[in-house]
């Protein structure tokens, strides 16, 4: 009969050790899984994958975004210049914090100081209702100046930036606003998502779920919030500040 | 920046935060100066230190164990970079002739 | 105990008959189960696309739009398209035979991620509920490319429900994706490296990457098809200064990959095939392996060779119908390693056998014209005829379809227990075969003399040809209700199936027929090769087999 207790394989990522008690120890393990490293190096690469195809759906949007830009810059000038990067600005710390609280969560599971946990997850979830409330705000000024594509859509006499007397043209600027909406809409979906996500992980952590020793759920409810950041990050220069100087 | 104990997670953390912060403001204020085609330029590089400054430390890619995670990331990105070079392809050639 | 060749007395447990009920089958996460749940599933829309291709064939018998209006004819060939490639085609192999064998053929209890696996099935209902809603209603009539601004201004048909049909569906192979990469990097047993992976499983990794990085393009848009439509935030509407084309890129930039998702799989089953019935190891293994990744890289690269006539710069064409060549280097060398195989080879001629030769010539044929297409000159002529209706169909249907039922043939004795009938499956391979190649064969030449895709009604000199295509479509049915009749018919009445009738090489072959619910008793530790066939057949492997329940 081969020796199949502890044998762990030369390979770098097939970690099928086969230890006969670990399941015993752990009620967290999954069946199919031999390890609970097996387990959390799985739902690891599991997230960074989806990430990927989050990337990849983000992606044809500012590929779309870049051509346009491309061939009505002015246009696109006028109307970024119209929507408020104050604000946009604020918006982009305010994930930035929220980001910081994420890693500090995962940092208080990992040192067991279950408080702070708590603490970081609702600072989290509160800077990501800041982020939703500024968010409408700027959506509704936008409804109010006419700026939203459809038949109330009015963009005359907005002068392209750095072209005194030049107009822009109100037709590419709804194409502007579309991509405004879409992107920015889209991305605002993705917090609402990750804000359930947060709910259900205080909910775990209030119940005691997370440990030093396992603690993979806020890892990888961790990895998608970053990427909600990330997109952000390149949304804010890209849609608020085209062309910015006087 | 080493991970070698345990309270020196906190430093990186917190000196990457304000990392983001500076590059956000940064951003902000040299989009009010006029360096012509260089002022996208300029917005994408401090954009893409800030992503990878979220990616290497907040998501621990940099403490990556193996690099099948890297090349997730490099590879997603690669495939993006041929949607949006080959599509310029076309849209940056339309109206040579 | 070793593999057995004679037939057991006693029904042993195994994953069919561990649980019944139909809440055993509706919440479970054995890979097994949800196979076949994908079966059926699949079947059905088989059945439906099946359904318009044969109305479409008979309004084809004659020269006149005499059978349906106009309209309906867009509508039948539209539904066709969609419902046979996001509904058959692109869930076939993955979801069935992937979800079934890829866990066992690396000796891992079940994919990294069963619940998903689960989830993602009820996805594929979801949208295949609201695809047939959509169908029901009204159906939608904008070809299954959905071009703009068609599809978003124009058309009147139910363009929102599919598009959105299709975005659901999209998540379903997204996962299925997502969890075959994890599964293959992180479950594999002890031993079973890399270049010891079937090639089977290089096939369903290459194809998971396309899944996974594409489909979300794709995904999107959808999305801003429906945003324009219901909406009005137009980025495709001319009038505002937006580009139709913007939306073909965008499109076909998933929609190229998405052909190499409906043929890898295929190819991986072709290798298994080839290799158990000449009773040789495959020639050029790594070459075979590598060929998968490269096919899946290069179709990212192609994708605007779909549009030479669209509108786009004639120097991205030019570089377009490069890359477009290149891109069938990989696929060759996956036909000439197969034939290298079977050179000296052992040749058995059954079923599964029969499948993978049709599949060589098949998909010989389909890939050469598909090069014709990438020169422009040739695609100028022939673009939107029927020449590339008969290269597309050559390919997914010659190809990715037999690979598929040649799969499902081989597989069968291990996943039902069951011996299907020898005889009727070599009978109906050879009905598939006479009549796939009456059908469009006709179709190439079709093209070639003019006669324009997506018409209901022709000049008069084409109907000869086009009453053979429709009478090989008959024989095609025919061809491919056999097998529907005969392996239901073996559920019941078959010979129970011995653990490894092939005796072919690989880890799934040493399980019971059926596996039992967690397919190995013991973790398999892999001491061998792939394909050790010169082995198996000298006897020695009996020795090394690991013990399996």
């Amino acid at each position: 009969m081969p020796d199949t207790s502890k044998r762990r394989s030369k390979l770098s990522d097939s970690q099928a050790a086969v230890s006969p008690h670990e399941g015993l120890h752990n009620p967290g393990l999954l069946h199919h899984f031999a390890t609970e490293e097996q387990q959390k190096d799985a739902s690891n690469l599991g997230m960074w994958i989806f990430l990927a195809t989050e990337v990849m759906f983000f992606g044809g949007l500012f590929c779309a975004y870049l051509i346009y830009r491309g061939w009505y810059f002015g246009d696109f000038a006028a109307a970024s210049k119209s929507i408020d990067a104050a604000l946009g600005g604020t918006n982009t710390a305010v994930l930035i914090c929220s980001s910081l609280t994420v890693v500090l969560a995962i940092w208080a599971a990992q040192t067991s100081r279950r408080a702070l946990l708590i603490l970081m997850l609702v600072l989290t979830m509160l800077f990501g209702l800041a982020f939703l409330g500024i968010k409408g705000i700027e959506y509704r000024d936008k409804f109010v100046e006419h700026h939203v594509p459809g038949s109330s859509f009015n963009f005359e006499h907005e002068e392209v930036p750095g072209h005194p007397g030049q107009y822009a043209n109100p037709r590419h600027a709804q194409i502007f606003f579309a991509l405004y909406f879409v992107m920015t809409g889209l991305h605002a979906l993705h917090m609402i998502v990750g804000l359930g996500i947060f709910s259900w992980l205080l909910y775990k952590a209030w119940k005691g779920a997370f440990t030093p020793r396992y603690h993979t759920p806020l890892e990888i409810g961790g990895l998608y919030w970053h990427f909600v950041d990330i997109v952000w990050i390149y949304l804010f220069p890209l849609l608020y500040l085209i062309d910015r100087h006087p | 920046m080493s991970d070698h104990s345990k309270s020196s997670p906190l430093v990186t953390y917190f000196s990457v935060w304000i990392a983001l912060l500076v590059g956000t403001f940064l951003t902000y204020e040299v989009a009010k100066i006029d360096l012509g085609v260089f002022n996208s330029a300029v917005a994408l590089i401090i954009a893409t230190t800030k992503a990878l400054l979220v990616a290497l430390f907040f998501m621990h890619l940099k403490g990556a164990s193996e690099k099948l995670l890297k090349l997730v990331v490099i590879s997603t990105i690669f495939f993006l970079f041929i949607l949006m070079a080959l599509a310029m392809a076309d849209y940056g050639t339309r109206y040579w002739s | 105990m070793a593999t057995a060749t004679t037939v057991q007395p006693v029904e042993r447990e195994n994953y069919l008959n561990k649980e019944h009920g139909l809440g055993s089958w509706l919440l479970t996460t054995d890979h097994k189960r949800i196979a076949l749940l994908y079966l059926i599933s699949i079947t059905f829309f088989f059945f439906i696309g099946g359904l318009f291709a044969l109305l479409i064939r008979l309004e084809l018998l004659t020269p006149a739009g005499d059978l349906v209006g106009a309209d309906t004819y867009n509508k039948l060939f539209t539904m066709h398209g969609q419902v046979m490639v996001f509904f058959f085609l692109i869930p076939s192999i993955p979801a069935v035979l992937g979800n079934f064998l890829v866990p066992m053929m690396i000796g891992a209890k079940d994919l990294a991620f069963p619940r998903i696996n689960l989830l993602s099935w009820y996805i594929y209902i979801i949208a295949g509920v609201m695809m047939l809603h959509c169908i029901a209603t009204g159906g939608v009539d904008t070809g299954w490319t959905f071009y703009t601004p068609f599809s978003t201004a124009f058309s009147n048909s139910k363009v929102i429900e599919a598009g959105l049909a299709i975005f659901v569906a999209g998540f379903s192979s997204i996962l299925t994706g997502l969890n075959f990469i994890v599964t293959i990097h992180r479950m594999r047993a002890p031993g079973m490296t890399w270049t010891r992976l079937p090639l089977f499983i290089w096939a369903h990794y290459a194809t998971s990457i396309i899944q996974v990085l594409g489909t979300p393009v794709v995904a999107i848009t959808l999305v801003l098809v429906v945003a324009e439509r219901a909406l009005h935030l137009g980025i495709f509407d001319p009038k505002l200064g937006g580009d139709p084309l913007l939306f073909q890129h965008l499109f076909w930039f998933y929609s190229h990959p998405a052909v190499y998702i409906m043929i890898l799989p295929s190819m991986g089953v072709v290798t298994e095939v080839i290799a158990c019935f000449s009773r040789k190891r495959i020639f050029g293994y790594s070459f075979v392996a590598l060929s998968s990744i490269a096919i899946a890289v290069f179709g990212f690269l192609v994708w605007a060779h779909h549009m030479f006539v669209a509108g786009i710069s004639v120097y991205a064409a030019l570089v377009f119908s490069i890359l477009s060549y290149a891109v069938a280097v990989p696929s060759a060398v996956k036909v000439f390693n197969w034939t290298a195989t079977l050179f000296k080879g052992s040749i058995h001629y059954d079923a599964p056998m029969l499948y993978a030769f049709g599949f060589l010539g098949l998909f010989t044929m389909g890939g050469l014209t598909g090069l014709f297409l990438s020169s422009l000159g040739v695609d100028m002529h022939v673009h939107d005829t029927y020449f590339v209706i008969a290269h597309f169909h050559y390919i997914m249907v010659g190809g990715a379809l037999m690979g598929y039922l040649g799969g499902l043939h081989f597989w069968w004795p291990k996943i039902s227990g069951k011996l299907y009938p020898e005889g009727w499956a070599r009978l109906a391979a050879l009905i598939v075969f006479l009549g796939f190649n009456l059908t469009f064969f006709p179709q190439f030449i079709l093209g070639y003399l003019g006669m324009p895709r997506r018409y209901y009604e022709y000049p008069p000199e084409f109907q000869v040809l086009n009453v053979l295509s429709t009478a090989g479509a008959t024989v095609l049915g025919v061809g491919y209700l056999l097998p529907m009749i005969y392996f239901l018919w073996s559920m019941r009445y078959g010979k129970p199936a011995p653990d490894n009738p092939w005796q072919a090489a690989g880890l799934e072959w040493q399980t019971q027929s059926p596996p039992t619910t967690f397919n190995f008793e013991e973790e398999p530790v892999v001491t061998w090769e792939a394909y050790n066939y010169d082995e198996i057949d000298a006897g020695h492997k009996q020795e090394e087999v690991k013990v399996v329940g």
